[in-house]
């Protein structure tokens, strides 16, 4: 048996004793997370340092502080999202209790990313720990610090057969991915997600895929133009551009554009002073393979701004390309770096166009101060998620849905979105043996008048809220009254 | 090009022109199924007689109520479905306004099965309308005479440029899943199902699968069993069995076996009379191949009721088999027939044991008048849905979510859940240029003092403030104040 394999069986094991069932074990596993990240803040933010260039404060901005929240939301709802939902009642079932009840699936398999590893491989954990799941946890061999300190320190908080870490690269993955799961969670590549999705076809296993795209960043000519590009940069340039939700181009009207070039120009210089080389809060290229990669897509384009590089060290500096064309090399591809094009177009319904005929992407940005652009640019696009007039907060949202849609996903989580996502929402009809004589309706030899009962009852729809509505109207209808009533005969 | 490549590229086409955006152009739609089955009531009656001997009074009950149903409940609520959704915000969005959108998905492909040809591909169409979708539809070929009316119907009264029938075998079908949907809905086996999800990782296509299992039927000592075998014969042999959410087989402890088995020949005598052959309300199996798979899983059994079968017609009588053991083949595969295996356990929690030892069925049913017996056994099995002390009936509580789980399958549907499914839930976070110098904690140079700001309001949430909530306490508190000052005018009036 290969590793993967034990690992796997290891978990399918200690979820079937039914210990992960009781919401006060999950509740202790959720709260052994919190302190992990409480505690080890200077391992992680070491690890990142190391993986991407992070600085003291990235840490805690882009990746923990938010697991803490999510945790925290977590620990605080479980009770309430674990609980059976009662929902609305037929006439047929008026005497039944009928309800959702959610589940664990299982073994849970998560699959994380490099760009930012906490986030994206803990905070699926945190739904699939709260669901009452045992998970395997395979955190991306390119972040290998980082890995390395979840593979090191996890088991010395959370239980080790529920939640084992299994690090390893592509012979790793594929060697888990032969095996059965009752859920996958895979953040990264649309390439690789296929590839992940007809794996688990083979054991009909569901799968949340957090891909990625070309997230456009339409700035109209009616909005306030130093803050929209201040925002802009902040989203794109953070981690270096690696962030699954930063705004990858930008589309304007002609006339802004030497404008924005400004803005964004001064906020670089704001953010990351006059060398980002040297400034600890400029991050760093994942590895040579990716700065290559980014280096290529400068062919053919015009740096506006920007353009250093070091190879040695996977330092770009940050960079706007302008008056790019739509078939220029860099607009082929998710950038994934902070190389910010400048595609000009003569109108929102152009950026409509040009955007509708793209793959559906994971962000649409829109700067307006125009309400009824962003209406319109939202009723006529479509992507995973929408933020008008700033960058990446929609993913803090922890009551928003996060995820894709089309080539940039599917599925989504935060908050009870990933509590939900990782569940077998059960539904349960509990009726009673007797009554049985309305039943008669349904069955053989079947007549006529019998079913003249049966489209009565299943078709007809009573709004219980109404009519308690009604029923309290009457009530105080009827008390009024009788104070008049006594009122009166005085 | 391929017929089915023209079809969805059509569609494709069409749907990316915005024509089914309105919310009044999906109603028209809606109201145009209606009175296809209305209008056509008689005709699809006559195609499943064709297809498996049903009746008229089964089509009704069985498929044409479930799909009125549905497609009543989408016209009255789908201004509500698809309005936006406003959620709870924390201190950062206290300003913001902050929701989901429900948006189409584009073109959706509807595979269909043969057991309950109308209601399987209906159903689901009724919520990717009212979605605002495209959809191709894929109605089963071994239900024909069903198909072929589904694909004269269809366009004589919905968008034929929307919404598209496209009927054929294993090479069609194929064909459509080389294409590329935005979601695709499949109903049937578990074997297909890998397939259809295969061909649909190609294109990154979500998947609603739904399939089926062996769904167990355990029935308590304790319980009212005249009542629980009338109700799960009904479940049984409704269809002839072929129902994906028919109790499969039976769980008993072996002392009441035989006043099960007593019970239920009772009731197939009251529902069918002494000859099944000829009762108008007893179906046959749908064709020869699937006839021949049914009876074979009889052979090592031992026949308490039934058994009789006619080749000619399709027809298997309703069959209950006794003392059957694990390993027979009939506890191999899902029977999808008038069979009813009885296997006996020596009660609750080997039960259990020997539900959680298969795949998680489609359906799970318990007959008991214990309430701890029933606690238990739901707390410890899983399964896509349940009744208790019935068969079926979840299957037409609307606002219950019907899909499986594990091997019978993923997704769910009916009522609001089908609109959902086939919808794409669009976050949607909208700012305003203002108060900059609260965002002033996230950007660099990340100081302490920027970290601390930051720290505090990521970590605070505010309740939600949905606009009707809202209303519904303002009026509330009007009405007692009132109601109130009513109170004390007359007391005053009264005391003076």
């Amino acid at each position: 048996m290969s590793r993967e394999q034990k690992a796997v069986d290891r978990a399918r094991k200690a979820f079937l004793t039914g210990r992960s069932k009781s919401l006060e074990y999950r509740i202790t596993q959720l709260k052994n997370l919190l302190r992990f990240v409480r505690e080890r803040q200077n391992e992680i933010a070491e690890g990142l340092k190391k993986d991407l260039g992070r600085s003291e404060g990235g840490t805690p901005l882009y990746e923990t502080l938010g697991l803490e929240s999510e945790i925290n939301l977590a620990v605080k709802y479980l009770k309430e999202w674990a609980a059976p939902r009662p929902v609305s009642k037929s006439m047929m079932t008026i005497s039944d209790q009928v309800y959702i009840q959610p589940e664990p699936l299982g073994v849970v398999l998560v699959i994380g990313a490099w760009n930012y590893p906490w986030a994206v491989t803990i905070g699926p954990l945190i739904g699939a720990i709260a669901a009452g799941n045992a998970a395997v946890i395979k955190p991306s061999e390119v972040s290998s610090h980082t890995s390395k300190v979840m593979e090191d320190l996890l088991p010395l908080y959370l239980d080790k057969e529920l939640y084992p870490v299994v690090t390893g690269g592509v012979t790793e993955t594929q060697e888990l991915l032969k095996q059965r799961f009752d859920h996958i969670f895979y953040t990264g590549n649309g390439t690789v997600a296929k590839i992940i999705m007809e794996a688990a076809a083979k054991h009909l296993t569901p799968t949340t895929l957090e891909l990625g795209g070309k997230s456009p960043c339409y700035i109209d000519n009616n909005c306030d133009l130093a803050i929209a590009c201040r925002r802009i940069a902040w989203g794109k340039y953070s981690n270096c551009g690696q962030t699954c939700i930063a705004p990858d181009y930008i589309l304007c009207d002609p006339s802004m554009q030497d404008r924005v070039i400004e803005e964004i120009k001064k906020n670089i210089k704001d953010f990351y002073t006059e060398d980002p080389k040297k400034c600890m809060d400029y991050g760093r290229i994942i590895n040579q393979r990716h700065f290559k990669r980014l280096m290529a897509l400068l062919e053919g384009s015009t740096i506006a701004v920007g353009g250093e590089n070091d190879e040695s060290e996977c330092y770009i500096g940050p960079t706007v390309l302008r008056d790019v064309k739509p078939d220029a090399k860099v607009m082929q591809e998710e950038i994934f770096g902070p190389l910010l094009p400048i595609l000009t177009v003569s109108s929102a319904d152009e950026a409509i166009k040009f955007i509708n005929q793209r793959e559906k992407p994971l962000a649409l940005y829109i700067f307006t101060s125009d309400n009824k652009l962003i209406k319109r640019m939202i009723a006529e696009t479509s992507s995973g998620g929408v933020v008008a007039n700033d960058c990446l907060m929609h993913f803090s949202v922890s009551s928003l849905p996060f995820g894709g849609v089309g080539n940039s996903g599917m599925g989504h989580y935060h908050g009870k979105y990933g509590f939900d996502n990782l569940s077998h929402l059960r539904g349960c009809l509990i009726k009673q043996l007797k009554m049985e004589g309305v039943n008669k309706m349904r069955y053989p030899p079947h007549t006529a008048d019998k079913l003249g009962w049966a489209r009565f009852f299943i078709l007809k729809h009573v709004d219980f809220g109404s009519l308690g509505r009604m029923v309290l109207l009457a009530l105080m209808a009827v008390f009024v009254a009788v104070i008049l009533q006594g009122y009166f005969t005085d | 090009v391929e017929m089915e490549k023209q079809v969805v590229d059509g569609l494709r086409e069409v749907f990316q022109s915005g024509r089914s955006r309105p919310l009044q152009y999906r109603k028209q739609q809606l109201g145009a199924l209606h009175r296809l089955i209305t209008e056509h009531q008689e005709d699809i009656e006559q195609a499943l007689k064709q297809d498996l001997n049903r009746n008229t009074y089964n089509t009704s009950l069985f498929e044409l109520i479930s799909i009125e149903n549905d497609i009543k409940l989408a016209e009255s609520e789908m201004a509500d479905w698809a309005a936006p959704r406003p959620v709870k915000k924390n201190l950062n969005s206290a300003l913001d306004d902050v929701y989901i959108k429900p948006e189409p998905l584009g073109v959706v492909l509807i595979i269909g099965t043969w057991n309950y040809p109308w209601a399987m591909i209906l159903q689901p169409l009724v919520g990717a309308i009212a979605a605002g979708n495209a959809a191709v539809l894929k109605p089963s070929e071994l239900s024909e005479h069903s198909a072929r009316l589904m694909k004269e119907l269809l366009p004589l009264y919905l968008d034929k440029e929307m919404y598209q029938v496209v009927t054929g075998g294993v090479p069609e079908t194929q064909e459509l899943l080389r294409q590329r949907f935005d979601h695709i809905f499949y109903t049937g086996s578990s074997a297909v199902g890998k397939l259809v999800m295969e061909a649909a990782a190609r294109h990154l296509t979500p998947v609603t699968l739904e399939l089926g299992g062996k769904s167990p039927c355990y029935v308590d000592k304790n319980c009212d069993i005249a009542v629980a075998c009338r109700r799960i014969t009904w479940g049984k042999f409704a269809n002839c069995g072929q129902t994906c959410i028919a109790p499969d087989y039976i769980l008993c402890e072996p002392s009441i076996q035989d006043r099960i088995v007593e019970e239920i020949q009772k009731t197939l005598l009251e529902f069918y009379q002494t000859d099944p052959k000829s009762s108008p309300d007893y179906c046959r199996i749908i064709n020869t191949r699937h006839f021949d798979r049914v009876l074979a899983l009889m052979n090592e059994c031992t026949i308490a009721l039934g058994g009789e079968s006619d080749r000619s017609q399709c027809y298997i009588a309703p069959t209950v088999l006794k003392d059957v053991l694990p390993h027979f083949k009939i506890m191999q595969e899902e029977i999808f027939g008038p069979l009813l295996p009885i296997v006996t356990v020596n009660g609750l929690s080997e039960a259990i044991q020997f539900i959680n030892a298969r795949e998680k069925p489609l359906a799970l049913y318990v007959f008991s008048s214990d309430k701890t017996v029933i606690k238990r056994m739901l707390a410890e099995t899983s399964s896509g849905g349940v009744t208790v002390n019935d068969v079926l009936m979840h299957y037409t509580v609307d606002t219950l979510p019907f899909g499986g789980v594990g091997n019978s399958g993923m997704g769910r549907y009916h009522g609001k859940h089908t609109f959902d499914q086939l919808s794409h839930h669009r976050a949607c976070l909208i700012k305003s240029f203002a108060m900059e110098g609260l965002n002033d904690a996230r950007y660099p140079p990340l100081t302490a003092a920027r970290l601390r700001k930051a720290k505090f309001f990521m970590q605070h949430r505010l309740c939600s403030c949905s606009g009707i909530c809202v209303w519904a306490v303002i009026a509330n508190l009007l009405a007692i104040g009132l109601l109130v000052a009513l109170i004390v005018v007359l007391n005053v009036n009264i005391l003076v």
